[in-house]
């Protein structure tokens, strides 16, 4: 029989050890800038161009030597991954600002490499501007995604309420001849499209994911169905809707670069900007908000305080779905112009993918979305100003970096602990 | 505030869970609720916070009729209740889950959060609590979270608290703590039901006790009735509390752990370089406060867990780095602690269930099919042997109530061919009967010269059966000591203060 000595608080608790995956992988990308864009680098001037040619004032271009401004970059791209490391280490977490500047200065080594000797120069107006507005669709369906898994409800169909939302907006847009129309009904339609979701889920709890996909399929059947059976013989009269005007604001829409990026723009973005900042203050500032986010964690805890746990998710994911109907009519009216067969292409599971990517946090998941915006414009830029390089190649690297750097986050963070959980009482 | 609650009958089916029930709560009173598991005082309980709707009866608050459709509506009448399960939500602050439903509001319609930090505080400070409104909830110790349950019923004025089993997951000091607790609200003219199987806290604490047995109110007893009168009145026959035992007969060293180590799903160590043997013919009793690493260290004998370091064997056998179907092969048995999820297949059979270690060969396989004759042979033999309550071998297995369910998972593994018998809370959640079988059933085991591990957060049970106890806290052994170990220096085992 064996006594052990022992005092008080002679146990420590149990300890997890901090990944170093994220540290890892900024300090392997920051080696590839290093060595491939800096010393194996191209010996030419990149010219990064600040202004366009429209605006009153003008920034001189930037011009440096490629080679010794990615080297330049690498190197410091290589000390914030070190810092990294070292306070991973000590126990510390790595500041998302610095995982930010890291990004920024990946980003413009990545750009300066590409567009080395071109004549068009690195148009930064032309690159930030389309990102945003290519971002938009994925920033209002990630904010959907947000509001019904923040409630407990997985939303699939965030694609289908995309894509309801671009056809309606189009085809209502055009017949009455006024966009707004045709918006508010694109988020009246993916609304209802999202009460049918929400009231087989919560009230016949029907699987959530088998919901979202039928309404997806059924979606894009119908859609397509309509516009080849109707729409596309009559193009004029019923998917002619043009884009909203863009809306300089005064004053703002004159500060250099970041005014023609930003607030030179559609409704579309400008109620994005909105948007935004609102849901992460409803989520997080307001009753509603910390209600919603009882509801999603523990359904029964919600119950037993007095909140109704249905009503709560039907209306999280109805509004949401409104909100994703937007998405789809910026995808239109805020940059195509019309409306095409499948035109979400697939956005709407990109914007789930960003919701997991960014946390479950408005802003965080906005920033996850203008990624994806950028990654979309960079294959359309590259090919111009580098022609024959392997494209496809280029656009996965902003991904795969993202991905292994997420992979280090992911411990931190986790789902509403009763996302895709049905809730039944008694 | 004076509740009375008039015939209430609920029905689930054709089941009577709680079949024409009356009481009366005086203000200040502590009245306990004594019964068994599933004899429906929790179902009472939930019909009177209006989680659930009575099929019959009234609740009456000093005397006017009340309906709750909900439990906002049982709230706002002034009852609180503290579940067995916590009703927090982790990810959330001590201040958040307290004005959750009710919460304070600035000017703009944004939350008061300060406004809810005072709340707790002062309630906290005025019964001596000491919670910290900003902490989370899941990096609390479950007795700070029960505080916070409770601050969250009297933040909304409960004047009378239902306290459905909160010892189940206290340590013996913790529950003296939470003893103190009940008597400082009741003085202060809190009326509370204290909800409760163990007999010794309804001594301590109750002005009152009704006995519950089968959905029905069987008597009124008095805090001074001894816990055998209680007991008796609870099983509704004589009950014998002590489990009658020989000494050991100790044989040789069959189990033996070696500077084991586990980690668990989030890589934390939960196991902590633990050591011990285990004789033929002896009860090792694991006891504890649940999560300090007893389940993972179950799990890693077992095969079920990767081992991080260290090793162990069985009578010689080095079952390291084997799988489970290897360390059941060596002559090692499991009683998993949740049998509904690691013991049985709910929609399986009962003869299902009892051949679902032994689908690889021999007696219930002939070749590559089952021998059904033979399976149903064996589960005809094992229900009479172990008195396995069913109208027949083909019901299924979550028809079965929670003693007779564990009775199939104990029957299964102990009619192999064992060594070593690992029991984790072997009668958790089980009738008193059953109880009374199944520790016979584990002490017939040692006295046939098997080696036992029993894991137990019940120090009742720990007590009865054990011949050596080891404390685990925060995955190491505190010691290991004798059976004859008094409750008190358990208890301060318990809290990690060695012995």
């Amino acid at each position: 029989m064996t006594n052990i000595e022992v005092t008080p608080g002679m146990f420590s608790s149990a300890e997890t050890k901090p990944s170093l995956k994220t540290p890892i992988t900024l300090v392997a990308a920051a080696l590839v800038v290093l060595i491939f864009f800096g010393f194996l680098g191209k010996t030419g001037d990149i010219s990064f161009v600040w202004s366009d040619k429209r605006e009153a004032i003008q920034l001189p271009p930037f011009i440096v030597n490629s080679m010794f401004f990615c080297t330049l970059v690498g190197a410091a791209l290589l000390l914030i991954g070190l810092l990294s490391i070292a306070l991973t280490i000590r126990g510390g977490k790595t500041p998302v600002w610095l995982i930010a500047i890291y990004g920024l200065g990946a980003m413009m080594a990545l750009l300066g490499w590409l567009a080395t000797e071109a004549t068009q120069g690195v148009q930064m107006i032309f690159i930030l501007g389309n990102t945003l507005v290519l971002a938009i669709p994925l920033i209002f369906g990630g904010m959907a995604g947000i509001m019904s898994e923040r409630v407990g409800v997985v939303n699939i169909a965030i694609e289908g309420q995309l894509l309801t939302g671009a056809f309606v907006s189009a085809i209502l847009g055009t017949i009455t001849g006024n966009l707004y129309i045709g918006m508010i009904a694109a988020m009246i339609a993916s609304g209802l499209l999202s009460m049918v979701l929400a009231s087989l889920a919560i009230k016949y709890l029907v699987e959530q994911i088998i919901i979202g996909v039928l309404l997806n399929v059924l979606v894009i059947g119908v859609t397509n169905f309509l516009y080849s059976a109707w729409v596309d013989d009559d193009s004029i009269n019923l998917n002619f809707p043009g884009t909203f005007e863009k809306l300089p604001i005064p004053l703002l829409s004159e500060i250099p670069v970041l005014g023609q990026v930003l607030f030179n723009n559609r409704i579309t973005v400008y109620l994005m900007f909105v948007l935004v900042p609102l849901l992460w203050y409803v989520l997080f500032r307001t009753k509603l908000g910390l209600r919603a986010r009882a509801v999603g964690e523990h359904p029964l805890a919600a119950d037993t305080v007095g909140i109704n746990v249905g009503r709560t998710r039907f209306w999280w994911v109805t509004i949401g779905g409104m909100v994703a109907g937007l998405g789809g009519a910026s995808l239109t009216l805020g940059n195509v112009g019309s409306f095409g067969r499948e035109m979400s292409a697939g956005l709407g599971f990109i914007a789930l993918a960003v919701v997991i990517l960014g946390r479950w946090q408005p802003i965080y998941v906005t920033l996850g979305a203008l990624l994806f915006g950028f990654t979309i414009i960079l294959k359309v830029w590259a090919n111009q100003v580098s022609p024959g390089i392997p494209v496809d190649f280029i656009t996965m690297v902003p991904y795969l970096v993202t991905l292994v750097a997420v992979a280090g986050f992911a411990g931190r963070v986790k789902p509403p602990a009763a996302s895709g959980q049905p809730y039944v009482k008694g | 505030m004076k509740l009375e609650v008039k015939n209430i009958t609920k029905r689930f089916g054709t089941l009577v869970a709680n079949d024409n029930i009356s009481l009366t709560l005086q203000p200040g009173e502590i009245l306990s609720l004594l019964g068994e598991n599933g004899a429906g005082k929790s179902t009472l309980m939930n019909v009177l916070y209006g989680l659930l709707q009575p099929d019959e009866g009234q609740i009456l608050i000093d005397d006017k009729v009340q309906k709750f459709s909900g439990p906002g509506e049982a709230m706002a009448a002034g009852i609180g209740m503290v579940h067995q399960h916590f009703m927090l939500i982790p990810v959330f602050t001590v201040a958040e889950n307290v004005v959750l439903g009710h919460e304070p509001t600035g000017k703009v319609g944004n939350l008061d959060l300060n406004a809810a930090r005072k709340l707790v505080k002062k309630i906290s400070d005025r019964f001596g609590f000491d919670i910290d409104p900003d902490a989370k909830i899941q990096d609390l110790p479950v007795g700070a979270q029960q505080r916070v349950e409770i601050i969250k019923s009297l933040a909304r004025d409960a004047k009378i608290l239902v306290l459905d089993e909160p010892t189940a997951v206290l340590t013996p000091q913790e529950t003296d703590e939470l003893m103190e607790i009940m008597r400082g609200l009741s003085k202060n003219g809190t009326s509370i039901i204290f909800i409760t199987h163990k007999l010794r806290e309804v001594q301590q604490v109750a002005d009152r006790i009704i006995v519950i047995r089968q959905g029905k109110v069987v008597s009124e007893a008095s805090p001074k009735a001894s816990a055998g009168e209680l007991a008796s009145l609870m099983v509704g026959r004589e009950v014998d509390l002590n489990t009658s035992k020989k000494a050991a007969k100790v044989g040789v060293e069959t189990l033996v752990v070696k500077d084991l180590t586990v980690l668990d799903d989030r890589n934390q160590q939960m196991v902590n370089g633990i050591s011990f043997s285990v004789h033929d013919g002896e009860v090792l009793a694991i006891a504890g406060v649940q999560g300090n690493g007893q389940t993972e260290l179950a799990e890693a004998i077992l095969g079920l867990r990767k081992i991080h370091s260290g090793s162990i064997q069985v009578a010689g056998q080095d079952l390291t780095k084997s799988n489970v179907r290897q360390v059941l092969e060596a002559g090692v048995g499991y009683i998993p602690e949740d049998r509904k999820k690691d013991g049985l297949v709910g929609d399986f059979t009962i003869a299902e269930n009892l051949m679902l270690d032994g689908s690889f060969g021999k007696p219930f396989a002939k070749g590559v099919q089952i021998d059904f004759a033979k399976r149903d042979e064996i589960a005809e033999k094992l229900i009479k042997e172990f008195d396995i309550r069913t109208p027949s071998a083909t019901t299924l297995a979550k028809q079965l109530s929670g003693g007779n369910q564990q009775k199939v998972v104990v029957a299964r593994e102990m009619s192999r061919d064992l060594k070593v018998l690992i029991a984790s809370q072997p009668t958790r959640g089980v009738d008193v009967g059953s109880i009374e079988f199944i520790h016979e059933q584990i002490v017939a085991a040692r006295d046939a010269g098997k080696t036992v591990v029993i894991i137990s957060t019940e120090l009742d049970e720990v007590l009865s059966l054990a011949d050596r106890i080891a404390v685990m806290y925060r995955g190491r052994f505190v010691g290991i000591v004798d059976a004859k170990t008094t409750r008190e220096k358990l208890g301060k085992m318990m809290a990690g203060i060695a012995a």
